[in-house]
């Protein structure tokens, strides 16, 4: 595959921790405007990809480019040496991260959540950025909690601020790291349909996740990782419904 | 005949006993030990009142003089100082503890070690002889020339030693506060913090500060008010704060209690308006948590009030 078409290009990946070696290599395109589900046992690394594409994690082998650009790293010679923090931080305003346990920050209000990351990082004028997170905010369908603080709501609200958040940077990538597991059952449907909108308007996503009716019905691509490397991708049609590898179908029948 | 079986098992039998009257358990002993208890507190009242060695003329005559105006400002600019420098110097070396060099870990360690384990009334006194060890004191190359030197007596009045003394002392204390703090908060805030790419500096001073000071805020008023008190112990280096000043004024009259009673009423004073003062400052950093702190008795009754007031109208 040629890296010109591809979003997001991870190559040769590989991380452990201590003596465990929890990415064994591995490489996936995401095509721009698509939607990539990762599904997996819990332990296949799946996390554990999702946060080396926003160097969240070190690497200690191959390589993420988001748009073309390595991210965490820069080539000198025949090295990939890791950017200072300062560069990093830069590069991951461009990739927006939603947690499991939205993370939301407590002390501030709804929509200075919004507002933090695009004054404090990208030097958006306060009242721009307001205005910007206002709109955000009726977009996830939650304009009037505005100025309420994040622990008033409910955890899909709460999920919701946190898209909402991660969009306000206008990324070039979302990566959603299991997004509905924390939540009440009856909460889940909420934050997938603001999903699913998005997909709707073409934003490049990875979403790390359980949910087999939402991949079905948004994956563009669906990956499925167990033991840190992928066992196998395609179209949900492919993948969900004719697994080809035995591992994918054992999980499938366990969660189906 | 089937429905008249379901029906008669749906309504329970009236049962007597369920609608007996409910009363709560009596006890009798409790309202004795409170009257007990209050005759005692009446008789402690009535001894402060009446007892002639309390002597309250000369506490009257003492307790707004100008000398004790001005040993109650002295306290009070020891313990600011003391806070001030204490904390900025304790934030520094809970930032080294919590760094990533091992070096600068192993020092701030040194440091909390050190001026916990030193009493600071040797402290104070060592200090106070500093210009023994150190004539002058410089600012230049390590090892080599220095530049700028003073007399080590023209830099460190007494009053400078103290407040040296106080603060290097506090600062060890601070610094294992506000580290207890930062380590507090959740370490999802400073990943959050990370993936939205806000810079270091305002990931710890708008994310990680106002979340750890909850958890600080306590622990640091609490020193403050021990720092506060313990103002006092600078008697032995013949500053004239409060408690000083109350020893020359009895030892010059005699008049012991009194005077100590003097002290004590500042002391207590001013204690009472740092603690509303912490209730304060604590309120606001509670905002947006679950548990914020009860209203105070001022503002209850505020509420109350108000609300007759629109009862009224």
């Amino acid at each position: 595959m040629s890296s010109g078409t591809a979003m997001v290009e991870v190559r040769g990946v590989h991380k452990r921790f201590g003596r465990l070696e929890v990415l064994r290599g591995i490489d996936l395109d995401v095509r721009p405007g698509t939607v990539t589900v990762v599904l997996g046992p819990s332990g296949s690394g799946k996390s554990t990809l999702l946060r080396a594409v926003n160097h969240l994690e070190k690497l200690d082998r191959g390589y993420v480019r988001v748009d073309g650009e390595l991210i965490g790293y820069r080539r000198v010679g025949d090295k990939l040496r890791e950017l200072p923090e300062r560069e990093v931080l830069k590069q991951r305003t461009r990739l927006g991260f939603v947690f499991q346990n939205f993370h939301l920050f407590p002390h501030l209000t709804v929509l200075e959540n919004l507002v933090e990351a695009p004054v404090g990082a990208l030097g958006v004028p306060r009242e721009q950025a307001r205005a910007r997170a206002r709109e955000l905010l009726s977009r996830v369908g939650l304009a009037d909690k505005a100025d309420e603080y994040p622990r008033r709501l409910s955890g899909g609200q709460q999920q919701r601020v946190a898209i909402a958040r991660a969009l306000a940077l206008e990324p070039k990538v979302l990566l959603f790291d299991e997004p509905t597991s924390a939540l009440d059952p009856e909460l889940v449907g909420e934050v997938l349909d603001v999903i699913k909108d998005l997909a709707r308007t073409g934003t490049t996503m990875i979403v790390v996740t359980h949910e087999i009716g939402f991949a079905r019905e948004v994956a563009d691509t669906v990956v499925f990782m167990d033991g840190g490397v992928v066992v196998e991708q395609g179209p949900p049609a492919q993948v969900l419904d004719a697994p080809q590898h035995e591992r994918t179908r054992a999980f499938l029948a366990k969660v189906l | 005949m089937t429905t008249t079986t379901a029906q008669l098992s749906l309504r329970p039998p009236a049962d007597p006993t369920a609608e007996l009257p409910i009363v709560p358990h009596r006890r009798p002993w409790r309202l004795v030990a409170g009257l007990a208890a209050l005759v005692l507190v009446a008789q402690f009242l009535h001894g402060l009142a009446v007892n002639p060695g309390w002597d309250w003329p000369t506490f009257r005559a003492f307790v707004f003089s100008d000398s004790i105006l001005r040993a109650v400002g002295v306290t009070l600019q020891l313990t600011a100082y003391g806070t001030v420098l204490g904390f900025a110097l304790g934030a520094v070396i809970a930032a080294l503890r919590l760094s990533g060099s091992p070096i600068l870990r192993t020092i701030a360690w040194t440091y909390v070690w050190a001026f916990r384990s030193i009493p600071l009334i040797v402290q104070l006194v060592f200090w106070f002889n500093l210009a023994y060890l150190y004539k002058r004191i410089g600012f230049g190359i390590p090892f080599g020339p220095s530049f700028v030197s003073f007399g080590t007596m023209d830099l460190l009045g007494a009053l400078g030693a103290a407040v040296l003394g106080l603060a290097l002392h506090q600062a060890a204390y601070a610094a294992e506060i506000i580290r207890g703090g930062v380590l507090a908060v959740d370490a999802g805030q400073l990943e959050a913090a990370a993936a939205l790419g806000i810079p270091r500096f305002r990931q710890a001073w708008r994310i990680v500060l106002p979340q750890a000071m909850r958890g600080i805020l306590p622990n640091a008023a609490n020193e403050v008010i021990s720092l506060f008190k313990g103002t006092s112990i600078v008697y032995v280096m013949a500053i004239g704060e409060l408690f000083y000043q109350a020893q020359v004024i009895y030892g010059r009259t005699g008049r012991v209690v009194p005077l100590l009673m003097v002290a004590t009423a500042w002391y207590v004073l001013l204690t009472t308006v740092l603690s509303l003062v912490q209730y304060r400052v604590e309120r606001y950093f509670a905002r947006g948590s679950e548990r914020t702190p009860p209203p105070t008795p001022w503002q209850r009754l505020r509420a109350a009030v108000t609300e007759i007031r629109e009862k009224q109208t």
